[in-house]
């Protein structure tokens, strides 16, 4: 029986939206501007990156915060500005303003499937990788796939972890600590 | 009702809900380096960070409202609100400003404005104001983990040993004549609300009280009684407590007003 893979609804909305921009090569551009935090993953792959408009020598790209209290939406906006004004006109743009976009609401369904696979590697659990009962609803029960040996045979320090946007887990087996991306 | 007296009005509930986030963000952040253990200290970090969130989120949106009123040719910033404002201007809820507390006074408080948020914020999504109705619509997921966080510290320290629930059936006592405040409305609120703007608390307080009775029954303590209430702080009279607050939080930025780092 063939598996036909399927993606998120949200993250096809995301994909087929990029898809018909008229200026893709910005698109490229800006997967080089990484989350401050989790330096492996691009603005795209996190569902932070939502627009991209370019009016003649002007481009104005459009950002979503993740939680309210995310410290990095500052950092974001300059990385964002300088990875423009670091080539000169190179790409033809002498001016880049950012947009702050509060709703929709991010949700972690926006994530990239190569995102959540690059979470993976740099050893944060993604979203999904809850094993037991509902992504959304953790508790002191919830088990969570260890990033680092793959065993589910893990728990939950603390659903609060160093982030905002993290919760703490320890695994059993190979007793290495790791975080896991809560759902939202 | 003139279109100035909305904006007006709109400009005073946002830097209301700001007030009660920052000044509410900033007594749970009096915990960071003092939590009971390391990582009661990063989550109670954590959830302070979340209301800090709201409270720029707030605090943004009522300078960009204000810059739009004004003729002045210097525009107003989130920080104005935070730093420039001296205790009578705020109009938080005096809730938030009590002292920090032993560690059960700030599960209790946290119980009780937690669930107090998680219906404010479920009928602010439904604000014609799309900022305040977006705010709330991020926050609203949050608030689901501040719930179920102050429930269980609540369940664990009533229903834990003899110390620990003395402890916190006193907090519950001591706390309990600030809830009052919560669910009335004065009349910037009044207005808003008749506009479809504002959220009148009112309407949930029965089911606040059931889902905090239900927890507080759950954890072995018992529900206060007293009718005994402080209110003040929507006309911007406060307890002692908001000034010594605002003294640390803003001296900083007064000492050093143009710093950039």
């Amino acid at each position: 029986m063939k598996i036909i893979p399927t993606v998120l609804h949200g993250q096809y909305e995301r994909e087929k939206f990029r898809r018909n921009s008229s200026c893709p090569e910005l698109w490229l551009k800006l997967d080089e501007v990484k989350d401050p935090e989790i330096p492996v993953l691009s603005l795209w792959d996190m569902g932070i990156l939502k627009d991209i408009q370019k009016e003649r020598n002007k481009v104005t790209v459009t950002i979503t915060p993740t939680y309210s209290g995310c410290p990095a939406m500052d950092i974001i906006t300059e990385d964002i500005q300088s990875i423009f004004s670091a080539d000169g006109d190179a790409n033809g743009i002498d001016e880049c303003s950012v947009k702050i976009e509060l709703s929709p609401a991010w949700t972690t369904d926006w994530m990239t499937d190569k995102g959540r696979n690059q979470l993976r590697s740099y050893g944060i659990a993604p979203p999904n990788d809850v094993v037991n009962g509902e992504t959304q609803e953790l508790s002191s029960d919830t088990q969570v796939l260890c990033p680092h040996c793959s065993s589910e045979n893990t728990h939950m320090v603390s659903e609060f972890g160093s982030t905002a946007c993290k919760a703490l887990f320890q695994c059993n087996d190979c007793s290495e600590p790791f975080d896991l991306f809560k759902h939202i | 009702m003139s279109q100035t007296n909305t904006a007006q009005d709109l400009i005073t509930y946002t830097a209301r809900l700001g007030d009660d986030s920052v000044i509410f963000g900033h007594r749970l952040s009096e915990w960071v380096s003092h939590g009971p253990f390391l990582e009661e200290d990063i989550a109670l970090g954590n959830v302070a960070l979340d209301f800090l969130g709201h409270a720029r989120m707030y605090y943004n949106y009522a300078a960009d409202l204000t810059n739009k009123e004004s003729d002045s040719s210097v525009l107003k910033t989130e920080d104005d609100f935070a730093f420039l404002r001296d205790e009578r201007e705020f109009q938080n809820h005096l809730i938030h400003e009590l002292p920090r507390g032993n560690f059960a006074e700030t599960v209790v408080r946290q119980l009780l404005v937690d669930n107090y948020n998680k219906y404010h914020f479920e009928a602010l999504k439904a604000s014609k104001d799309e900022t305040l109705a977006a705010v709330a619509a991020k926050a609203v997921k949050e608030v689901k983990y501040h719930c179920r966080r102050s429930r269980e510290w609540t369940l664990r320290l009533g229903d834990g040993t003899t110390e620990s629930k003395q402890k916190i059936q006193t907090a519950l006592d001591g706390m309990w004549g600030y809830t009052y405040e919560l669910f009335e409305q004065d009349d910037v609120e009044q207005r808003l609300i008749e506009a479809g703007i504002a959220v009148n608390s009112s309407q949930f307080k029965d089911k606040w009280l059931a889902d905090v009775k239900a927890i507080v029954e759950q954890a072995t303590l018992t529900l206060p009684t007293t009718e005994w209430a402080v209110r003040g702080g929507r006309k911007g009279y406060h307890t002692e407590n908001l000034g010594h607050l605002l003294t640390e939080m803003q001296f900083v930025y007064r000492s050093f007003p143009d710093a950039k780092w």
